[in-house]
């Protein structure tokens, strides 16, 4: 897969170039010429067929959706927020888009290719419901060290609190994030430590039924 | 939602995912997919260009025609495919606005087709991208203004009779060319304009010197002449306004306006000169009011469409002018300061102040350079330098603003003109076409008849006459036929005559033998030459040749009588055939007895006007040994064969 070059990001390189075009006013030719370059082509049908669960006409329709609104092939934090917001156009989904950024983006390279795309989605829509579990824990675990404290899953309620506005019916009180995380910290955290690891995530969803029903959900998306 | 992530939703409802394990209650159920159809590819024939697109994309704007049920009716069953008759390039734009979720609008195209085939999709024109919106509003608002302009000079132009006086004294007013009496007015009013200002300039000139005293200027030696063309001048003036008053549709906008603003007060200094004349205090302020008496010369711009253009484009450039005003100023006073204070120093300097320096700024940036104010230190010469170049940038820059303004008015106006000139060539055109179809009708209701006529004969070669109109054409005619039926009426041509023909003998399709006689012979003669000109006005060509051909005829015959007969025969023939009723076959029999006989004729005849197939009918009396005696023991001959209405064929037989 072609990746975007790396002296992009060199900063000490990003600052001598713009006062370089400060003097000779060029229009700034790299940052153009670069986007044109950041291009990502997906591996081939077989392959990503192997990788994923999808069909072959599942993943046709899924890479003319994601090529039609990203025609780069690589969708950047940017995008995805943007993308996301559509659907949310009373609330600001923005900090959720960004968790899930982080969850999709699985080698944290700062973009989501169309593999990294279809892979999370398989794990999401056909995967079993541990998978299914096991993608929720890692999108909740922000910092990707193995367990949830109090302060990323207030984060992550927060973020979900955001995406419903301002305007709801109750309105929303400050303090309802904070007691919703007690409760699913009451139910989840086994031992009590504060803190929530995979296994006590797991262990805890599989006793709960809705969230066993609500997973089931997922089955009949695409 | 924006349609391009419509293929998104389903990664949106896979990132829900992250809300399940937090929320406290069961989630709702998923809305099942019902026929799970997989995504195929549909194709769309606009008029023969086939386009092909998935079922999906056309479905994101399901409130548009290809995105919801409604191009199920223009499914063609045997193609499998969409079939539109419409233009295929615009058709482009409007697939790709499903495909990119953009509407661009083509440079090229023509704004109302454009705007035709949206309104056909279903697609609202506001959602054109903003790459092309631009150009898209520009071009509506010059169509929209066109349109605007012609309706306005239809308007005017048409003579509504039912107008109230003061109407047409407004209408009078404002276009000076509906009648005589308007334009007499408006050229008087010119005229009084013009000596009046005249009069106001030549007042000031001195005229020679009375002996004894110095020059006098002419108004105050002439004043009484002065004074009376004065009197007149606002006389008519005062007169014209009033009138304007009362005519104005809405009066409290008229007083508003600007000519009328303009009249009052070209009028005003003297009603108040004559109300003041004694006070002396107020003299002289009365002399300053006879300034106002110039803007007399504004109510030129009534007569002048170009003073009116300039005060157009002057208004609408306000806001150029103003910042040519304001940067102005800004110039000039800081300069002053500059000047004012580089010159200090020099004695004798005439910047006395800095409000004085303004007069030399003035004079500097416009460039006009008058040299009663010159620096004369070495500092102030240097800023009086920068003053003049900048004074020639800072006016320079606004005016070609206001000139491509008035540019822009002006050929805006020029256009107006040039259509209106056009538009009467225009209508005249239309006004042919309307005249054309509506002589189609009566032709080819005639036409029809014989059609019928000899369809009934059951000929086969006389049939595919009918077939020259198309079936649309004879479908409407039937329509116009069913409503003269209805109403009892019938529709007349422009040609007079024929007219005065179809009238007369309309009221009398019931009638005996003699009287109907004696109608055409009294008709006939002077009728004679008008049953050519129809037939002359739509076929020339062939009439001649039957014509010419019927004159050969004539000749042969023994009876001196004949063509007076023949000419009536034609006559009644021909009038018949007009009132419409089923009688032609007579006529065919006739004709196809002279068919035999005439096998050169017989083509042109047949294609031509019935009056022309008439006009062979004589030629059997002269060609059958027992022509003369023909005529009365003919009628019951015939007469058998004839089913219908034999009334009137009895008299065709009869002669």
């Amino acid at each position: 897969m072609n990746r975007c070059p790396r002296r992009c990001r060199s900063p000490l390189g990003q600052a001598a170039r713009s006062l370089y075009q400060l003097v000779t006013g060029s229009l700034s030719p790299d940052e153009v010429s670069l986007a044109l370059m950041c291009r990502a082509r997906p591996e081939g049908l077989e392959q990503l067929q192997e990788q994923t669960k999808f069909t072959r006409k599942e993943l046709q329709v899924l890479y003319r959706g994601f090529k039609n609104e990203c025609p780069s092939g690589i969708v950047n934090e940017e995008n995805f927020k943007q993308i996301y917001s559509q659907f949310f156009p009373q609330g600001d989904s923005s900090t959720y888009a960004t968790f899930l950024f982080n969850a999709f983006d699985t080698n944290h390279d700062g973009s989501v290719s169309f593999e990294d795309f279809v892979a999370g989605l398989s794990v999401i829509l056909r995967g079993t419901i541990d998978d299914r579990l096991n993608w929720a824990f890692n999108l909740y675990d922000l910092n990707k060290d193995g367990c949830i404290t109090k302060e990323e899953m207030l984060d992550i309620m927060k973020s979900i609190y955001d995406m419903m506005g301002k305007y709801t019916y109750p309105a929303l009180r400050e303090e309802a994030p904070r007691e919703h995380v007690e409760s699913f910290f009451q139910k989840m955290d086994r031992n009590k430590d504060g803190v929530v690891t995979i296994e006590e995530f797991i262990e805890s969803c599989q006793k709960d039924e809705n969230i066993m029903r609500s997973m089931q959900l997922f089955d009949n998306v695409i | 939602m924006a349609a391009g992530v419509a293929a998104w939703l389903p990664f949106a409802r896979a990132a829900a995912i992250g809300w399940m394990p937090v929320a406290n209650c069961p989630m709702p159920l998923a809305p099942a997919d019902k026929n799970k159809r997989q995504d195929e590819l549909i194709v769309l024939n606009v008029s023969g260009r086939r386009f092909q697109t998935w079922r999906t994309t056309l479905e994101r704007y399901p409130d548009t025609l290809l995105g919801s049920t409604e191009k199920e009716f223009f499914f063609n069953e045997d193609t499998k495919e969409y079939f539109f008759d419409r233009d295929p390039e615009v058709f482009r734009c409007v697939l790709n606005f499903y495909r990119t979720g953009k509407l661009h609008y083509p440079r090229y195209e023509c704004i109302s087709a454009y705007d035709d085939e949206l309104a056909f999709y279903g697609i609202l024109p506001e959602i054109i991208g903003d790459c092309c919106y631009e150009e898209y509003k520009d071009r509506k608002r010059e169509n929209a203004e066109r349109l605007m302009d012609d309706n306005d000079s239809e308007n005017n132009q048409e003579s509504v009779p039912s107008l109230s006086f003061r109407q047409t004294m407004w209408r009078a007013f404002e276009n000076p060319h509906t009648s005589t009496l308007a334009l007499v007015f408006y050229y008087v009013t010119g005229f009084f304009i013009a000596v009046s200002v005249i009069t106001n300039v030549v007042e000031t000139v001195p005229c020679g010197t009375v002996p004894g005293s110095k020059e006098l200027p002419c108004g105050e030696r002439y004043s009484v002449a002065f004074f009376c063309l004065d009197t007149a001048c606002v006389m008519i003036f005062t007169v014209e306004y009033l009138l304007r008053l009362f005519a104005a549709p809405s009066r409290y906008r008229f007083v508003r306006s600007v000519m009328s603003i303009i009249d009052v007060v070209a009028i005003m200094p003297y009603y108040i000169g004559l109300v003041m004349t004694n006070n002396e205090d107020v003299s002289g302020a009365f002399v300053t009011l006879r300034v106002f008496r110039v803007f007399r010369i504004f109510k030129f711009s009534r007569h002048s469409q170009g003073l009116r253009i300039l005060g157009y484009t002057l208004k609408s450039c306000a806001s150029e002018l103003g910042f040519l005003l304001f940067s102005l100023t800004m110039a000039i006073i800081i300069f002053a300061t500059v000047m004012f204070y580089a010159e200090k120093g020099s004695s004798a300097s005439k910047f006395t102040s800095i409000p004085a320096s303004f007069w030399y700024t003035i004079v500097t940036m416009t460039t006009l350079g008058y040299g009663d104010m010159v620096p004369k230190t070495i500092a102030g010469k240097i800023f009086g330098s920068i003053c003049s170049l900048s004074g020639v940038l800072v006016i320079a820059l606004p005016v070609p603003v206001i000139v491509s303004n008035f540019s822009r008015i002006y050929h805006q106006n020029q256009r107006a003109d040039k259509r209106r000139a056009q538009k009467k060539a225009r209508l005249a055109r239309i006004r042919v076409a309307k005249t054309g179809s509506s002589n189609a009708y009566l032709h080819s209701k005639r036409n029809g008849l014989l059609t019928e006529a000899l369809e009934l004969m059951g000929t086969p070669e006389e049939e595919h006459m009918g077939k020259s109109t198309s079936l649309i054409e004879s479908q409407h005619h039937h329509l116009l036929h069913c409503l003269e039926k209805t109403t009892g009426l019938s529709y007349l041509v422009d040609d007079p005559l024929l007219s005065v023909r179809t009238s007369t003998i309309k009221n009398h399709e019931f009638i005996d033998e003699q009287m109907f006689e004696q109608n055409c012979m009294e008709s006939s003669m002077q009728n004679y030459p008008s049953t050519r000109s129809p037939s002359l006005s739509s076929h020339p060509g062939l009439t001649t040749t039957c014509c010419s051909r019927r004159s050969k005829k004539t000749t042969h015959l023994p009876n001196s009588n004949l063509p007076a007969t023949r000419l009536r025969s034609m006559q009644e023939l021909s009038t018949i055939h007009i009132q419409g009723s089923e009688q032609p076959s007579l006529t065919t029999s006739r004709s196809s007895l002279n068919l035999k006989a005439d096998d050169g004729l017989r083509p042109n005849c047949k294609t031509s006007q019935i009056t022309t197939a008439i006009i062979s009918i004589p030629t059997p009396p002269a060609l059958t040994p027992e022509g003369e005696s023909r005529p009365p023991p003919a009628s019951p001959g015939p007469n058998t064969n004839i089913p219908s209405i034999a009334s009137n064929v009895v008299k065709v037989s009869a002669l």
